[in-house]
């Protein structure tokens, strides 16, 4: 077999020629631009160049209040808007030592799982639309759907949520969202192993995955790659489970872990993860325990002066908030590490060599957000 | 009236109804592909234009046609202008000696299949001059795609081809469609006792027809998650709209002939209904299958399409032809 | 290899000695434990680096990591940044982020470095001052290829030069952008 790495590529500038992918391309998934130095159909060079929708959210974040940057937090990786909501609203706690009530820590896994199945879902159908399947997209926007419309009832928004608050929720949820978050559960499932039958064991796909983009654990630790690429190399690093926040260490699951690096690792990661996540979800809903969702919040929010972190485990990785405050109602500084920054940092140096519709898998299988890169 | 039988008259009414038939074909097998794409996916598809969506091809041939031709600075307009021509012209040309029925057919020559074959490798030829006169990257990718695509996919094709001529022994359309007359266990498909693996060649023949059509899994032409629309990234309005019919051609042009060749073409198999009603069955069931497959698996890899041929195919193929010529000479 | 907190401590607190940062705390608050005992060895001494008296607040602090959401917080001078993240590679850390805060009143700017590890749960973080006037800072690039981009980033936004930086050419801000928002005395 003719594996892409076996021809040698040439570097001689008359023998290769330039491909702007993007901003404006099918497989880019928004505004990413990728400058391609091709020789025939081998990339000798691929260089990413974001920030086609910048929009300086850390400059924002230094001009309003705390509390009226929390909507901003979701409008960073619009796929997974709660982790993000989350990790900034747990910086807030963290400095103002704020209680959160147990039930809304609760509350904040399962919607957040939630979250993880609709962005993995997303996800999955944009990668398989990437590869010349379109008909998964129809099947998991379906299922998506529903943690849609569960969402929109209990946060009031279906994309961009603004549902935690410093010290809890801003609403509690009902017994509707209780039945219909388990009848998903439920349902959704069947739908896994029916999406493993037909589309992950599919030999096509396998053979246009199997081997393509091999990332190893190396190369992420020196790009600081998280999160599914982290774990499709063999490494099982999760923030819940490394650090875990809110209530992951009372839950019981496990980090799926794939060693062999390639876009298949990583593919099986995520479908594993959705699994997972169905079963974090069961779980809280049984321990689910009575009470306010709001704890005790000051007026106006002024935090010590100091700096403070906290990440959370986003559906793309490693998501941390790095808070500085000057004692003021405004932040000082707002740093948010974004993952998908990290993992496409490392995109020129694994892409080398390879033949741009392998290239491209590998660029689908970091599971990127745009305007995650862009902020 | 012998104005009207006189043979040149005859064969000229017979390319128009040809020409007809292809311009009908594509615009309803793009409602088909779309009606049947929903359904794979769990939605309606088309619904709104007319009942049920059946005006939907009117519509979308009143958009192509309204569009402005562009071509863009720097393309060789000559060539440009050419390739759509080019490619849906042999498609037209081939489906004149493709018998639709024991006397429905425009032009029955008996070297029908030979004909098919030297038209048929005009597509590739065209597809290259269009991307070439592009001046685009990604269609000139998507050129170079196609060429080394048809070339590795002629070869299986021509060899289970010529299996097929040797158990035939002629290649007159029409006389190979006589021949398999009787109960469908008499199709070529069946015919074990002339090779056992007749059923493999029709398997190989009709992966060979995805990818000579450059239909998914093997569309590398148009690949529009890589290459944006490969070779017709730069056309507009009714070029691209050709080039899609031409698409629809083709898959017609292939299918009539993997029926006339391997499913008996107009024979019916159990003695019911004319000719012409069974060959549009089993043509539309085999266009079908063309289109199910589209809708289900994700695209090859470009490498992974040339292993096929050359390491899977080209030996399956040439062990048939081995195999049909011992058992030829030993029976 | 998954490195103590305390073996990390000591070893940091090795390398400050032998050239102490300047003698403001970055932040005023800390809420660290006792400071790391010091040692000097000829090792780090070696290395070339001039001896300087250990400055008053601890530059290496063993921090409470519910209260700051990280383990040990390190002040370094600018000349060690490349140092620090060697040591860091050479214990199996990984790079999380740089970025930088402007404080206009000190002018200083501050670059941060934050570091996981991605076999164990330690979160350590680099802190150095520089001259607000005239930012400028070694490149830890070529220790960990994935600075590239932060650095790229942080020079987009707070105008902070990398000396050895490969291509310091705007990441996210437009390619002809000559400003940097994130200073405090950015006017849009």
């Amino acid at each position: 077999m003719i594996a892409p790495t076996d021809i040698p590529s040439r570097t001689n500038p008359q023998e290769t020629f330039v491909l702007n992918l993007g901003p404006q391309h099918p497989a880019a998934h928004g505004v990413l631009r990728i400058k391609m130095t091709m020789d025939g159909e081998y990339v000798t060079r691929a260089e990413p160049i974001p920030g086609y929708i910048h929009r300086m959210h850390e400059k924002m974040g230094e001009n309003r209040t705390w509390t009226q940057f929390l909507p901003n937090t979701g409008r960073i990786d619009y796929l997974s808007a709660l982790h993000y909501n989350h990790a900034f609203v747990g910086a807030v706690e963290r400095a103002a030592r704020i209680e959160v009530p147990p039930r809304a820590e609760y509350i904040r896994v399962i919607t957040s799982e939630l979250n993880r199945i609709s962005s993995h879902l997303v996800w999955w159908s944009a990668y398989l639309l990437d590869l010349g399947g379109f008909t998964p997209l129809l099947y998991a926007f379906a299922d998506r759907e529903k943690i849609l419309d569960l969402l929109e009832a209990i946060t009031g928004s279906r994309l961009t949520y603004c549902y935690f608050r410093f010290g809890g929720l801003c609403n509690d949820i009902d017994d509707a969202f209780i039945q219909g978050t388990r009848a998903f559960v439920a349902q959704m499932r069947p739908r896994l192993k029916m999406y493993r039958d037909l589309v992950t064991d599919n030999i096509i796909l396998r053979k246009r995955l199997e081997g393509i983009g091999p990332i190893s654990a190396e190369l992420c630790r020196k790009y600081g790659a998280t999160g599914p690429v982290l774990r499709g190399a063999g490494i099982a690093y999760d923030v819940r489970k490394v650090e875990p926040y809110s209530v992951y260490s009372q839950l019981d699951f496990h980090i799926p872990v794939f060693p062999e690096g390639d876009s298949m690792a990583r593919y099986r990661v995520r479908m594993a993860e959705m699994e997972q996540s169905l079963r974090i979800i069961e779980q809280a809903l049984d321990k689910l325990p009575a009470g306010p969702v709001m704890g005790k919040v000051p007026r106006v929010l002024r935090l010590p002066a100091g700096d403070y972190c906290y990440a959370v485990e986003a559906a793309r990785g490693r998501h941390m908030v790095r808070v500085v405050s000057d004692n003021k109602d405004i932040p000082y500084r707002v740093k948010l590490r974004t993952p998908s920054f990290s993992n496409l940092s490392l995109y020129e140096e694994a892409s080398k060599g390879m033949m741009l519709p392998d290239a491209l898998a590998l660029l689908g299988s970091l599971d990127l957000v745009i305007p995650d890169i862009d902020r | 009236m012998s104005f009207l039988t006189a043979e040149p008259v005859r064969l000229l009414l017979a390319l128009v109804c040809i020409m007809a038939f292809v311009g009908l074909n594509a615009a309803y097998l793009v409602l088909a592909e779309r009606k049947g794409a929903g359904r794979f996916q769990r939605r309606p598809g088309p619904n709104e234009a007319g009942y049920g969506g059946w005006l939907q091809p009117v519509a979308d041939v009143a958009k192509l046609l309204s569009k402005q031709l562009i071509v863009p600075p720097g393309t060789d307009t000559i060539l440009f202008r050419l390739a759509p021509l080019m490619v849906i012209s042999p498609a037209m040309m081939c489906l004149a000696v493709i018998p639709f029925s024991q006397t429905l057919v425009a032009r029955n020559i008996n070297v029908g299949l030979l004909m098919v074959f030297s038209f048929g490798s005009i597509n590739v030829m065209a597809i290259m001059l269009s991307g070439w006169a592009s001046r685009n990257k990604y269609a000139i990718i998507s050129a170079a795609r196609v060429v080394s695509q048809n070339v590795a996919y002629e070869i299986p094709m021509l060899l289970v081809v010529i299996t097929l001529l040797m158990v035939t022994g002629t290649m007159d359309l029409n006389e190979i469609v006589r021949q398999q007359a009787g109960w469908f266990w008499h199709w070529n498909l069946f015919k074990v006792w002339v090779n056992p693996l007749m059923p493999v060649t029709f398997v190989i023949f009709f992966i060979c027809m995805l990818a000579e059509t450059n239909r998914a899994p093997f569309d590398m032409a148009e690949a529009e998650s890589e290459l944006v629309a490969g070779v017709f990234t730069e056309y507009a309005g009714m070029g691209f709209g050709v080039f899609f019919m031409a698409e629809y051609a083709n898959i017609v042009l292939g299918c009539s002939l993997g029926t006339v060749l391997f499913l008996g073409g107009w024979q019916s198999p159990f003695g019911l209904w004319p000719g012409v009603v069974w060959f549009l069955l089993k043509l539309y069931a085999l266009i079908f299958t063309v289109i199910w497959v589209r809708w289900t698996f994700p695209r090859t890899q470009f490498y992974n399409l040339l292993n096929l041929s050359w390491k899977i195919l080209i030996p399956i193929s040439l062990f048939t032809l081995l195999l049909s010529s011992a058992m030829i000479k030993l029976f | 290899m998954i490195p103590s907190l305390e073996q990390l401590a000591e070893r940091f607190s090795r390398l400050v000695v032998t050239n102490a940062v300047p003698s403001r705390s970055p932040l005023p608050v800390t809420t660290g434990s006792a400071p790391p005992v010091a040692v000097a060895t000829p090792a780090a001494a070696a290395a070339g680096q001039t001896a300087a008296p250990t400055a008053p607040p601890c530059p290496v602090q063993t921090v409470d990591y519910p209260l700051k959401g990280y383990h040990l917080d390190v002040s370094i001078s600018p000349r060690q940044v490349v140092l620090a993240a060697e040591i860091l590679d050479q214990n199996g850390f990984a790079l999380d982020t740089i970025t930088g805060v402007d404080w206009i009143a000190q002018n200083e700017m501050e670059v941060v470095y934050d570091y996981f590890h991605p076999l164990s749960v330690l979160r350590v973080v680099i802190r150095t001052r520089i001259r607000r006037d005239n930012p400028e800072i070694p490149t830890i690039s070529p220790v960990f290829p994935g600075a590239n981009w932060h650095e790229r980033e942080t020079h987009d936004f707070f105008g902070i030069r990398f000396s050895g930086h490969p291509d310091l050419t705007p990441l996210l801000l437009p390619e002809d952008a000559d400003y940097h928002p994130l200073r405090k005395d950015f006017t849009a």
